[in-house]
């Protein structure tokens, strides 16, 4: 394998490493705090944790690895990956709680903008949104939940000593699921980016266990997480803990378990999924992150016991950390960029292309777009979105939407199935049926990525994307992946 | 974890200790009222003795529990919030048990001469004293388990102290007001005040307590 794949690997590893040293405070940081769990404890729970929630249940389960699979060369992710872990490096050593999403999404802004790839401001303002909306709802749920446990406290004469008990438990039991979902959301942020790239292989365990490539690679990645939250995680510890307002030991455990259900119920698509599938009505999900919802979780309980003694200057920097993130990562990555395309001569992007062939002017033109005075255009290939989309717009005029689509169905390539890289698959991620379907397209070659997608939903219904209903999400979401796996291993050159 | 979990299970001993410990307190007091009454009335009696030992007694196994609990409190880093309030709380309920031995102990080696007309008076500032540890021993106990009913109990340490303060006040005006020679009034006045010194020491543990309540509130 590569030598430079283990380079490469190293952003991802500094980014684990960087996460773990930030994220602890969010799990374990108020009962750290309040004295209540050893930070070595801590320490320790929450790395065995994070390194089980990353290899048993880890996978493409991240929207940003989706985003990240835009970045088409190992030298961009790297670059995105090593920009993110800087910013979230410097927020940590700030003793600044912020978000990896939204730093992983600022270095690929970054590299959109060295690109030349079209950037979704969507995901802009949904971050922006995060800010405002995570805060809040997790003050209101931490309120509502704290007011609820002292009234039981009331009820339920629990002796102090039983009481501690029981609150240790509980920070323990919250503490290490939040471990556990921490590896399991994050591991993709950290190595999932280098999943196709990996430099492992599948090996057995005296026929047992098998361990596959992918798990090797979160297993790797869950170890950065752990490093991280042994080395590095005092400052936020201390900030989420103590340094925003000095918590009791019931109201650590109330900040932490209202931390974890507004990240279930606000950003959690399987229980969107699971209430869709029983008929209910689903809850809006929003873009928040682990880190906006503890910092509203304190705040809501320092609110409910009288403003006076929250620490406004401590929050004041959390806030300027967080817008700081996503912009210090997309600058350092635009900088990178360039150091590593023009000083050390790696590739760093591969320029999409965009042709307007036949098949994508028939498309163009079914879906309402007039494309007479693109006639000068067919056929001719035009390297960067950016470029394309200028000569387009010379032309005829575009509105969002359309631009979109043009870029959907003109970007252009080389996909040929052949059977060798098809007996180099292995199953188990791609379903028995779809591969079924793949292979059946063996020898044929395409130009659109389009097609390929068309070809397969042709063959079966396992290929094919259901309605977007929430119910559907994950399953669509699911696909997509394949689709982009399948387009990754099946390009060429 | 592990360590989390055996902490668990060793939660129930400490507690147990503790409501032995107030026990010991609650009883010693008990045992004090009997003590004074028994000298009162008849002197300095092997039932008076009697009494008197097993205060000491008491006295000394509360010591032992005391120890016990802090060092777990603290070795196991247990309720790291209220601890070193646990702590002072001990201490104090373990200085009301050490002035009641100590008074004892007067009556036992001094043995004042107490007139037939002061007796019932005696009686009933011991009886003011005693219950206002008794209450003292319900709002510890409702520190730790029932903090809401605290406040209650603290309201009627007071009440007794003031009694007890009362009855005091009433006792040393009768003694001076008497025909006892000076150094025999001021013997007595000696051991009213001493009596009456638990009262006003359960009343600062009650203070100090009202205190640990607010702080706990979560």
């Amino acid at each position: 394998m590569d030598l430079s794949v283990f380079i490469f690997l190293t952003s991802g590893l500094f980014l684990g490493w960087a996460l773990g040293a930030n994220h602890l405070g969010n799990i374990f940081g108020t009962a750290i705090g309040t004295r209540m769990i050893r930070f070595n404890t801590a320490a320790v729970i929450c790395s065995i944790f994070v390194i089980l929630g990353a290899v048993i249940s880890g996978g493409g389960t991240s929207e940003t690895v989706g985003k990240l699979g835009s970045v088409n060369a190992l030298g961009g992710a790297f670059m995105a990956a090593f920009a993110a872990a800087v910013a979230v490096y410097v927020m940590t050593r700030f003793g600044l709680p912020v978000s990896t999403t939204h730093a992983i999404v600022g270095g690929i802004l970054g590299w959109n903008v060295f690109s030349g790839t079209s950037t979704d401001y969507d995901t802009l303002i949904k971050i922006m949104i995060g800010w405002v909306l995570g805060p809040i709802l997790a003050a209101g749920f931490a309120m509502l939940l704290l007011v609820a446990v002292v009234n039981i406290l009331k009820v339920w004469k629990v002796h102090i000593l039983s009481l501690d008990a029981y609150v240790r438990f509980g920070l323990v039991v919250a503490g290490a699921f939040g471990a556990f979902s921490l590896g399991a959301n994050n591991i993709a942020n950290v190595v999932g980016v280098f999943i196709p790239a990996s430099p492992f292989t599948e090996f057995r365990v005296a026929d047992l266990l098998s361990v596959s490539a992918s798990e090797q690679l979160f297993l790797i990645g869950g170890v950065a997480i752990a490093v991280g939250v042994f080395t590095y995680s005092g400052n936020v510890v201390h900030t989420v803990g103590k340094g925003l307002f000095t918590l009791s030991p019931i109201a650590a455990w109330v900040v932490v378990v209202a931390h974890s259900l507004v990240l279930f119920m606000f950003a959690s698509q399987g229980l969107e999924a699971l209430l869709e599938r029983l008929g209910l009505p689903t809850i809006p999900l929003v873009p928040i992150s682990s880190s906006e919802v503890v910092v509203g979780a304190v705040i809501g309980v320092a609110l409910l016991k009288g403003a006076h003694n929250i620490r406004w200057r401590v929050l004041g920097r959390i806030g300027v950390g967080w817008a700081l993130t996503p912009i210090i990562a997309g600058i350092i990555c635009y900088v990178g960029l360039f150091f590593l395309q023009n000083v050390f001569g790696q590739e760093v992007y591969r320029p999409l292309k965009y042709t307007l062939t036949p098949e994508a002017i028939a498309r163009l033109n079914a879906s309402g777009l007039a494309t007479e005075g693109l006639s000068d255009l067919t056929g001719q290939t035009i390297s960067r979105g950016d470029r394309f989309l200028r000569a387009v717009r010379q032309r005829i005029p575009l509105t969002d939407a359309q631009e979109q689509q043009l870029l959907h169905y003109a970007e252009s390539g080389r996909y040929e199935i052949t059977g060798a890289i098809l007996g180099k698959l292995n199953e188990g991620w791609i379903a028995r049926e779809q591969m079924t379907a793949l292979r059946s397209l063996s020898g044929m070659a395409f130009a659109h990525r389009w097609q390929i997608a068309e070809a397969l939903a042709a063959r079966t219904e396992e290929w094919r994307p259901l309605p977007p209903l929430p119910a559907n999400k994950l399953r669509n979401r699911d696909l997509a992946e394949k689709l982009e796996f399948v387009y990754r291993t099946f390009g060429q050159e | 974890m592990p360590k989390e979990l055996a902490l668990f299970r060793r939660t129930k001993a400490l507690e147990n200790e503790i409501d032995d410990f107030l026990n010991k307190i609650s009883e010693g007091a008990l045992t004090f009222q009997i003590g004074i009454q028994t000298y009162v009335s008849h002197g300095r009696t092997p039932a008076f003795q009697e009494k008197l030992d097993h205060v000491n007694l008491l006295e000394g196994i509360a010591d032992h529990l005391r120890r016990t609990i802090e060092t777990k409190l603290y070795s196991q880093t247990l309720i790291p919030e209220s601890r070193g309030d646990v702590l002072g709380l001990l201490e104090t309920l373990d200085s009301v048990l050490n002035m009641m031995e100590g008074t004892l102990w007067g009556f036992f080696i001094e043995r004042p001469e107490i007139p037939k007309s002061f007796h019932s008076d005696f009686i009933d500032l011991t009886d003011k004293v005693v219950q206002s540890v008794e209450v003292l021993v319900r709002a510890s106990r409702a520190f730790f388990r029932n903090i809401e009913a605290v406040g209650d109990h603290n309201h009627k340490v007071m009440f007794f102290e003031k009694e007890a303060d009362k009855i005091s006040t009433k006792l040393k005006l009768a003694i001076f007001d008497s025909d006892l020679p000076l150094p025999n009034k001021a013997h007595l006045r000696y051991f009213v005040e001493n009596i009456d010194n638990v009262a006003d020491q359960a009343e600062d543990v009650a203070d100090r307590l009202a205190i640990y309540t607010i702080k706990r509130t979560v």
